[in-house]
């Protein structure tokens, strides 16, 4: 995108400064771009996630909005019971976000986002992913990339099984929106919800937010590394409407992933010969995606 | 109007005569009934409420919490394993202080597969923060039904309508089903003490330190003591505009009994017929039904055994290592006041077994030769 050409994103701020996040975190950036876009009649349901940390305790808060703590799995169930009373009320002119990190998205919480998307209950779901159980100390989530290392998947124990797609498996629901969204991308991200704000039904948001102490980086580097994620093709930004029609955004660099390795330490275990495994499936995985958008490989 | 309905079914009629806003469900036997007839009616317009066809049970309470905190009153239905997979959102319903009402149909917990009556699944409940009533017939069923609105929406905590599968869930009985005029002048519609409200933010149930939790705790604790009088202002009530009378705990020709036994659900309409056999033969034998089993009803269950020698307490629920649920807290109950009847704690029909006459009648045989006395647990009708 060129930066002559900037989105009119608004100055509102629907969030307070000296909020809980870690020093560099993606996650209040994800919320912030989000709340920028989605507006003040919002009412957002957040599970167990560094988010409910983020949040502040009692009695403060972060968000200049109504915000529902919820129990670890049930981001999307506390989620549409809050709209189906909004419902009742005539209340069709407020947005009811869930908004989970990947362990309460792609682990324990996705049989109630199933649920949802099955149901199609006219919600957002937004998933800010940093890839691990970061609230509790960095365990391996389904979310977890192969080769990373986690305290659960330590050493040379590294994550041996590919990240889930869960764009694939809430595409498969045939929802009417699913999206990736970056902190490297803000303009992206706020023309998405802006998108997805004008649709009913389950909307669903997979952003790509990174974690310092969790991946082990500097924490001025985090847009860097969510940059070098879409510019490696490990993390595409794309859309899926109505589970059939992709539109890929192709990244203005192409790096390889060894670029996007070497400025986190989560990685510092893979061989070379890891690295070549991780760059033939991430080269495969690009492909499949370009042929789902019926795009052609050349730029 | 007076109808002849199978016990769920009457719930269904209880629930679309409190005018529910919200139900989420999910199918378990002895359960189901209920909310398919539920979905017919809003299916049908004749209910005005949004139905959630929800994944699980989890979820199902998940979206009466949430429905619950946006201002709707919401309903749900369970059973056995449904009710204990909710179990960590019971804990949620009523630490969000919402007054969602849920039916439990009493079937035993698994292994082995049971689809039988008993009260583990519900007794295992008590520590979740749920107001419980145990009901004996289909007419207590629908009232209660309106009752736990009335009263949950007043102490703004949860409330459990219980009672025993197939037993009454698929029995049918005439029952006088309420006018919807004299039930809208009864209930009122739901009005929150707080719900998310876009114009006016706020959090819920953020994280506390431990400068705060302890109060949060200290507030329910508060209500929940406050329950049994509260219940009785709505049974006041009640008794106005249907002329028909309940109380926390029910005594049957207890005034001058020697001996008293505790029952609760369906198995109080057997050892009614049994307390008459006993009197008349002359023996001073008096009955006391629970109906409030949580907060349970200490100062009336202290009045009604003072005086009483031994007190015998049916329990269709077994906790393992601890024995009967029921037992177990009317001992608490009654531990540290003098001029306490001994207690025998009863264990019967575990997984749907029969209890009959006979076996309310071994109970009463054994607290009068005094066998098994100081026994935890004393178990009847098991096979060798």
């Amino acid at each position: 995108m060129d930066r002559t050409e900037r989105l009119n994103i608004p100055e509102t701020e629907l969030f307070h400064p000296g909020h809980y996040a870690c020093q560099g975190c993606g996650a209040p950036i994800v919320t912030r771009y989000m709340m920028k876009a989605l507006g003040k009649k919002t009412i957002i349901v957040i599970p167990a996630c560094c988010w409910s940390v983020i949040q502040g305790p009692y009695p403060y808060s972060t968000l200049k909005v109504s915000v529902v703590h919820t129990a670890f799995e049930t981001a999307a169930s506390t989620a549409s019971g809050i709209r189906s009373a909004l419902k009742t009320q005539g209340r069709n002119d407020i947005h009811v976000v869930a908004l989970a990190g990947d362990g309460g998205t792609f682990d324990i919480g996705l049989q109630a986002l199933s649920g949802a998307a099955e149901r199609n209950d006219n919600i957002i779901y937004v998933c800010y992913d940093n890839e691990a159980y970061m609230n509790t100390g960095i365990q391996r989530s389904s979310s977890t990339p192969f080769g990373a290392w986690t305290t659960t998947t330590p050493g040379s124990h590294y994550k041996d099984r590919p990240k889930k797609d869960i764009i694939q498996i809430m595409a498969a629901h045939r929802i009417p929106y699913a999206a990736t969204g970056s902190v490297a991308y803000p303009e992206d991200l706020y023309k998405k919800f802006k998108k997805a704000s004008t649709m009913t039904g389950l909307r669903f948001f997979h952003i790509f937010s990174p974690c310092p102490p969790g991946w082990k980086s500097a924490t001025d580097d985090s847009i860097k590394i969510a940059r070098y994620a879409t510019w490696s093709k490990i993390y595409p930004l794309y859309e899926v409407f109505d589970g059939e029609r992709f539109i890929v955004t192709k990244p203005e660099k192409e790096i390889p992933v060894s670029d996007y390795f070497s400025i986190q330490k989560r990685f510092s275990n893979l061989s070379e010969h890891d690295t070549a495994f991780i760059q033939q499936m991430v080269d495969e995985r690009w492909m499949s995606l370009l042929k789902l958008s019926g795009s052609s490989p050349e730029k | 109007m007076k109808k002849v309905l199978m016990g769920n079914h009457a719930v269904s009629l209880g629930v679309k005569l409190a005018r529910v806003n919200v139900i989420a469900a999910y199918p378990i036997t002895p359960q189901s009934q209920i909310v398919e007839l539920l979905s017919e009616m809003c299916a049908d317009g004749e209910i005005d409420a949004e139905f959630l066809k929800v994944e699980s049970e989890h979820s199902s309470m998940a979206c009466c919490i949430g429905a619950s905190l946006a201002g709707a009153r919401a309903f749900t239905a369970t059973s056995s394993q449904g009710l204990l997979l909710m179990h960590e959102m019971l804990h949620w319903a009523a630490g969000s202080r919402t007054p969602v009402v849920m039916t439990n149909v009493n079937r035993g917990v698994s292994p082995p597969w049971t689809i039988w009556t008993d009260q583990t699944d519900s007794v295992s409940q008590r520590d979740t923060g749920w107001i419980q009533v145990y009901c004996e017939n289909n007419q207590e069923v629908i009232d209660t039904i309106l009752q736990a609105y009335w009263v949950a929406e007043k102490v703004s905590l949860p409330f459990m309508v219980v009672y025993d599968g197939f037993y009454l869930s698929h029995t049918s009985e005439p029952v006088d089903v309420p006018e919807q005029n004299i039930v809208d002048s009864f209930l009122k519609p739901y009005e929150p003490f707080y719900k998310i409200d876009v114009e006016k933010p706020h959090s819920i149930n953020s994280i506390v330190y431990p400068s705060h939790y302890m109060e949060f705790r200290h507030n329910i604790k508060k209500s929940m003591d406050s329950v049994p009088s509260i219940l009785k202002q709505c049974l006041a009530e009640f008794k106005k505009h249907f002329n028909r009378e309940y109380s926390t705990i029910e005594e049957y020709r207890n005034d001058d009994a020697e001996i008293t036994l505790i029952t609760s659900s369906t198995v109080t309409s057997t050892a009614r017929i049994l307390i008459d056999e006993f009197r008349k033969k002359g023996i001073k034998i008096g009955l006391v039904k629970l109906r409030l089993f949580n907060p349970f009803p200490h100062d009336d269950i202290l009045r009604a055994l003072k005086g009483k020698s031994k007190v015998g307490v049916i329990d269709r629920n077994y906790s393992p290592g601890n024995g009967g649920v029921f037992a177990q807290t009317l001992k608490f109950s009654i531990s540290q006041v003098a001029g306490m009847p001994e207690v025998y704690p009863f264990i019967v029909g575990l997984g749907g077994r029969d209890v009959t006459e006979e076996v309310l009648g071994e109970a009463v045989e054994i607290m009068f030769n005094g066998k098994h006395r100081g026994e935890k647990e004393i178990w009847i009708g098991l096979k060798d």
